[in-house]
């Protein structure tokens, strides 16, 4: 049997001329993961059973993001519970896409590191295609036409894709019903209405990278705090134009203590004048 | 099987059975990874409801010469599973003349499970295994194919009783005082017997025995421990 139509996608990286028609040839060779649906198969009577079993690990999280002056910070926590259950405290919800890319997992955690691992085979693909790096805003867009491809067979997730690209910093959310919205200030989770309390009141553009991770850290500690289904260590990435940054990765009980101690001194002092 | 029938289906004279494909058969597995071993471990019980079908169902299966896989949920659905990621291995040795990493098998057994997100299997695995670099390994999966590499994994009906207690004495968390020192084989072996022997007194989905496999370097050894047959 030849594999010419591996040839011609071969030489194509080679050759730029050819470039045009072996990217046709060649998208017909990277086609998405195939999922079994049986189209005549009716899963209605096992729906809830195995929407149940579906969902067993991640839901509640508490996942933030936001664009200053001085780039994106991106703080999640790092809960994942069974019911009642807390089946790990220690969950990576942000997702490593490239160095210049990242994404938060809220909602289905398999559903999230799947697509968003796919996701990253795809901008790698995009590279090597046209050799320049994808945009935050189309790499997003790859991820929200999948997302909408399923709507409706039960997905779950709640994303935000953020990076650095030729426009500078992007922020975008992107969730299983298609949604995917462009914005400086993102909250998605269970303990999001929290982190937001926290993050609007003491946002500003021109923060400093410091001030910027304290407040990341700070709005999730609050959310793990006040929402009993998130919880665990706080994890803190901060992305400038050279790419992510992990910044810290810390117990929310030591935080507790900590802030604890401030608001002590912060009484004592004003006592003293 | 129960069968459900609603009360239209009756009154017009067909029956129809629902559809549940699912059984939760109970059981309870174990990993411990160490420096240079990992210890994995499942009990032999196999339940539905309160009835014992068996008391000497595997629930541990050998994928190479460094990596075992530990399955609780559902038992046809965990065989189906077993019988797959070996035709996969085995194909991967012929393909490549050498058998399938530890780390390369975490993340086909994410992708195997995932293939099936829309009709899960109904297996809560961990993977055991020596990774390239000689050190143990567990990696943890919920049923269709998240997976994170844990420090201490328990699965199925004993694990809120085991995983607790084992973040603490292996993972060391939860301390505020007590500094973490590294765990040896003998100490992880104990904790072993410690945690099934004890889950077994209180789940009732749990008992019978229970088949460790301790992975090093060196290869597997297999051992067995009596629990108790109530």
């Amino acid at each position: 049997m030849s594999l010419s139509f591996l040839d011609k996608s071969y030489n194509a990286f080679h050759d730029d001329q050819s470039f045009e028609e072996a990217n046709s040839n060649t998208l017909t060779l990277y086609k998405e993961p195939g999922l079994v649906v049986p189209p005549t198969f009716n899963n209605a009577g096992f729906r809830d059973q195995s929407h149940e079993i579906a969902k067993k690990f991640a839901k509640g999280t508490t996942t933030l993001g936001f664009v200053f002056n001085k780039g994106i910070v991106i703080a999640v926590d790092s809960r994942a519970s069974m019911g009642n259950y807390i089946s790990s405290q220690n969950v990576k919800k942000v997702i490593e896409i490239n160095p210049y890319l990242l994404g938060t997992m809220a909602g289905g955690a398999a559903d999230c590191q799947f697509w968003e691992r796919y996701l990253g085979m795809q901008c790698r693909l995009y590279e090597l295609r046209n050799k320049r790096r994808i945009t935050v805003s189309a790499a997003s867009k790859l991820l929200v036409n999948i997302m909408y491809s399923y709507k409706g067979y039960g997905l779950s997730m709640g994303t935000m894709v953020a990076g650095w690209d030729h426009t500078g910093p992007n922020l975008f959310m992107v969730d299983n019903d298609g949604t995917r919205l462009k914005g400086n200030r993102f909250s998605v989770g269970s303990g999001s209405m929290f982190a937001y309390g926290v993050l609007d009141s003491g946002y500003r553009p021109d923060l400093t990278e410091e001030q910027a991770c304290e407040l990341g850290r700070r709005a999730i500690y609050h959310a793990t705090h006040r929402d009993s289904m998130s919880g665990g260590i706080i994890n803190v990435y901060l992305i400038r134009e050279d790419g992510w940054h992990k910044i810290s990765s810390t117990d929310m009980d030591h935080l507790h203590w900590n802030y604890v101690e401030d608001k002590k001194k912060e009484i004592a002092d004003r006592n003293k004048l | 099987m129960t069968t459900h029938i609603s009360p239209q289906m009756a009154s017009s004279g067909t029956q129809h059975g629902k559809f549940e494909p699912y059984v939760n058969n109970g059981g309870t597995t174990l990993a411990i990874p160490g420096k240079d071993f990992v210890i994995a471990a499942g009990d032999t019980r196999l339940s539905t409801g309160y009835s014992i079908h068996t008391r000497q169902s595997s629930k541990v299966f050998q994928l190479t010469d460094k990596c075992v896989i530990v399955t609780a949920g559902m038992q046809s659905d965990a065989s189906t599973l077993h019988k797959t990621m070996h035709a996969r291995l085995v194909h991967y040795e012929h393909a490549h003349g050498k058998q399938m990493s530890t780390e390369a098998i975490g993340q086909m057994l994410s992708n195997m499970l995932y293939g099936r997100r829309f009709f899960p299997y109904y297996t809560f695995n961990l993977v055991a295994g020596i990774d390239s670099k000689g050190q143990g390994v567990v990696y943890g999966y919920d049923a269709i194919g998240s997976y994170q590499s844990v420090e201490v994994g328990a699965m199925g009906t004993g694990q809120s009783l085991i995983q607790p207690l084992l973040d603490n004495q292996v993972a060391y968390k939860n301390h505020q005082l007590v500094p973490s020192k590294e765990l040896d084989l003998e100490r992880a072996l104990s904790l072993v017997k410690d945690s099934f022997t004890s889950a077994g007194e209180r789940d009732i989905y749990t008992g019978d025995s229970v088949e460790i496999a301790i992975i090093t370097q060196e290869g597997i050894k297999y051992e067995t421990l009596q629990l108790k047959q109530d």
